[in-house]
């Protein structure tokens, strides 16, 4: 064993080389992309296959199969990123699987990357499926090695769910020095019993809801729900506290922080809820706090076990509105939680002065970056009309700032193009133009795009490509043609995809040539029928800049259209007069935009 | 010992090397650690904050408010933003740079540096102002900030590791090619805080 810093995510992949996976795929999201990418650094040497697939259903479908022959495998995605994998996943439940399948799911409470903040625990509760919630990266890994195991003993997928404080966090971890190599695959054998028909899948729900009470058997044993912080209490106390995942972490702080010395229920496997430690637990209690993330996933669970078993105990958490529904929690937050329930003074500090009016600092499009470009073409083409500009998951989210306020409705991966199909069918006067990235496309965008084609919206898609997922931090895809694993293959070309999919009028065009691209943005806006612009050009973190510019004050006239239309970080004021700072990337698109040609490219 | 290190700035700035290699440090010295980082759609020029926590008994990743014994400010406004975070009694290590966001130039919020200096000050007695972007300059690299910062940090008391083991965890990071310049950086971070 060596110790290592790792991070959660890390920590998810090292622990799943140790199990012996064979097979992983996912798609990126934020917080769950780095397992794909480290368990890809670690494939060479442990000998086994790493994929990023084109969306999450590809993903646990591949996995779904590796299982099927016998194979370990892991699959990896953000919360929302379950959505798109729910119709393999709900069914593969009553399947059930050979070799251990674990799905790591990471929840986004704040949120922080994310469009929602569902709660996963609940969605294994509707797949019937059991989960497991770590409170370190630790844990994730220990966790993770359980899930394997407990996945064939049970034959059902088991779902890992840290949050973004687990996936995001380093600690000091042990690592096996020479973990197992892959270990063989029994093989797939052919029975009917793969094979999903309505005779199959009534027997199989009789089956699933067996499961669930051998799930619970299983993960009591587990030692994941566990008592702590008993020293010195007796059989009968008044209060204790109940926490599950990272908000263990935040009650057992707040506690030492407050000088309380409380029981705590340490969940690590809040379903299917272990039955016996919770009632142990409410019958040496008066009162229980429940203090989890999200939905009271645990807390319900708790609630119905105490009803069932005729206890008095108090429980008090999200039904009582003591704890929030909505955000994350910390340590903070918590210990207030804390004073709230227990009924005793805040111990704060004095309130400092307030701090003066900060400058607001949003996420925002980097300089250079290639989107700024391609908004900008689309707004001119599309300027003095009533345009709608729907937009879509990605960096290109931030297009939806000022001052290019160039996104007009964004809702999940792939939505923009049929969301513009819908807005036509009830104002087919408006132009409408969906945005969306390569990787977006390939994810969920080509349905949307046939679905166009085939009942006849007139929309425009633009498709921003930049030859990578830049905003999860810039993972291949298929049309560059880079494996997960680093390996070369054939690039899928959009364009003639595009065409391949009924589509008349499709042009690639450069962002960075400003007349080109807004003249390719007019001709498909006025073209009658779907047409698609790609948006071709490198993200400004994969290519290094070879040029900059400059601004020549004697011909700036101070107009400040480039500060004010582009909104480029590279751009700021310089008492009173607009500057290029070095952070300039040298699109030179501000150059392009200048009115009385001040901007020039810098001599080296 | 316990000690709990707020290193905010801007993304890009280099937070995430600062908050592993102080880690890396710490777990040297045998001690258990924590990071929590800003990764992902926050970190494209937004406010970005990391905590590193060393000691015995770790829970959480991050610092409660008024609980950190250092703050590094990357950046003039992020140092302001973080000082909650600040015990009292707390060493804040301060950014003089201050990198204006567009939301000013369009009139959607403001930056008085003036302002912010004084709060900076008045709210924390250990204070040590550095000019980062001058320093920077100077040691070769304009994104040498967090280096510099750290070597700064390296000279100040009540640290688990000595300067030779933080500038060791910090070059474990650091390509082949940019070890020279990060050593370059580490030191002038230290000579700086003779002046300071």
């Amino acid at each position: 064993m060596s110790l290592k810093l790792l991070m959660g995510n890390e920590a998810i992949a090292y622990g799943a080389a140790e199990a012996g996976v064979q097979v992983a795929a996912g798609y990126p999201g934020t917080p769950s992309s780095e397992v794909i990418s480290t368990l890809a650094r670690l494939a060479g040497e442990k000998g086994f296959y790493v994929e990023w697939s084109i969306n999450e259903k590809a993903a646990l479908e591949t996995a779904a199969g590796a299982s099927y022959a016998g194979a370990r495998a892991i699959v990896t995605m953000k919360q929302v990123g379950l959505n798109v994998a729910a119709d393999p996943l709900m069914t593969l439940a009553y399947i059930g699987v050979k070799g251990g399948l674990v799905l790591v799911v990471a929840d986004d409470p704040g949120p922080h990357s994310s469009q929602n903040e569902q709660d996963t625990r609940l969605f294994a509760r509707l797949a019937k499926l059991p989960v497991l919630d770590p409170a370190t990266p630790a844990e994730a890994k220990e966790m993770v090695k359980y899930a394997f195991e407990l996945s064939e003993k049970l034959n059902l997928p088991v779902i890992l769910r840290p949050t973004t404080r687990t996936c995001h966090a380093c600690q000091d971890i042990e690592v096996a020095d020479a973990g197992e190599k892959s270990r063989p695959a029994s093989g797939f054998e052919k029975s009917p019993d793969w094979v999903i028909l309505p005779g199959l899948a009534a027997r199989r729900h009789i089956w699933l809801n067996q499961q669930q009470e051998v799930a619970r058997e299983l993960l009591e044993e587990s030692g994941f729900n566990r008592l702590v912080n008993i020293q010195g209490i007796g059989e009968q106390v008044p209060a204790g506290i109940i926490a599950c995942g990272v908000s263990y972490n935040y009650v057992r702080e707040a506690l030492g922080m407050s000088w309380l010395n409380l029981p705590v229920l340490k969940i690590g496997a809040p379903f299917p809820l272990p039955v016996r430690p919770v009632l142990d637990f409410l019958t040496r209690v008066k009162r229980v706090l429940v203090v989890e993330e999200q939905e009271p996933a645990v807390e319900d669970q708790v609630i119905a076990m105490a009803w069932r078993s005729k206890l008095l105990t108090g429980i008090s958490g999200k039904n009582d509105r003591l704890v929030p529904r909505e955000g994350e929690l910390n340590t903070d937050k918590v210990k207030t939680i804390l004073e709230n329930f227990l009924e005793i003074p805040s111990a704060g500090l004095e309130t400092a002065e307030p701090a003066p009016e900060l400058p607001l600092r949003p996420p925002v499009l980097c300089a250079g970056c290639p989107h700024r470009a391609s908004f900008y073409a689309f707004k001119e083409a599309a300027r003095g009309t009533d345009a709608i500009f729907s937009g879509d998951i990605g960096c290109y989210t931030l297009g939806a700032m000022a001052p290019l306020n160039a996104v007009d409705t964004c809702l999940c991966m792939g939505a923009g193009i049929t969301i513009a199909a819908g807005l036509h069918r009830v104002e087919p006067h408006r132009k409408q133009v969906a945005f969306l990235g390569d990787s977006t496309f390939f994810h969920s965008g080509i349905p949307g795009l046939i679905n166009t084609v085939y009942n006849k919206a007139e929309v425009t898609l633009v498709v921003l490509d930049n030859s990578t997922t830049a905003m999860t931090g810039h993972q291949p895809h298929p049309g560059v043609g880079r494996t997960a694993a680093g390996e070369q293959g054939i690039p899928v070309d959009i364009a003639g995809l595009a065409r391949a999919c009924g589509v008349k009028f499709v042009r690639e065009v450069d962002p960075y040539d400003l007349p080109a691209s807004t003249e390719a943005a007019r001709a498909a806006l006025a073209y009658p029928g779907p047409a698609v612009v790609i948006m071709k050009r490198e993200c400004v973190a994969l290519v290094k800049k070879k040029r900059a510019y400059t601004i020549d004050q004697l011909s700036c006239t101070e107009c400040g259209l480039c500060l004010e239309d582009l909104g480029c970080p590279a751009i700021g004021r310089k008492e009173g007069k607009p500057e290029i700072s070095k952070s300039c990337y040298g699109c030179g698109i501000c150059a392009q935009i200048c009115p009385s040609n001040a901007i020039r490219e810098e001599s080296r | 010992m316990n000690l709990d290190i707020v290193i905010s700035g801007v993304g890009g700035q280099g937070s995430v090397l600062a908050s592993r290699a102080l880690a890396l440090a710490a777990m040297e010295r045998g001690l258990a650690v924590r990071t929590s980082e800003v990764i992902g759609m926050a970190q494209r020029e937004g406010s970005v904050v990391s905590h590193v926590r060393m000691g015995e008994e770790l829970y959480g990743a991050t610092i409660p408010d008024h609980r950190a014994d250092f703050l590094l400010g990357l950046e003039l406004a992020e140092t302001a933003r973080a000082l909650d975070k600040l015990k009292p009694g707390g060493t804040v290590i301060a950014s003089t740079a201050a990198i204006v966001p567009a939301t000013v130039q369009l009139g959607l919020s403001t930056y008085d540096r003036e302002n912010i200096t004084k709060y900076i000050k008045e709210r924390a007695r250990k204070v040590f102002f550095l000019d980062l972007e001058e320093l920077s300059r100077q040691a070769g690299h304009a994104k040498t900030g967090n280096v510099i910062i750290l070597g700064a940090l390296s000279t100040l008391p009540g640290l688990p590791f000595g300067p030779e083991q933080m500038l060791r965890a910090v070059l474990r990071f650091v390509p082949e090619k940019f070890l020279e310049l990060n050593q370059r950086a580490f030191a002038a971070g230290r000579a700086a805080m003779e002046v300071a």
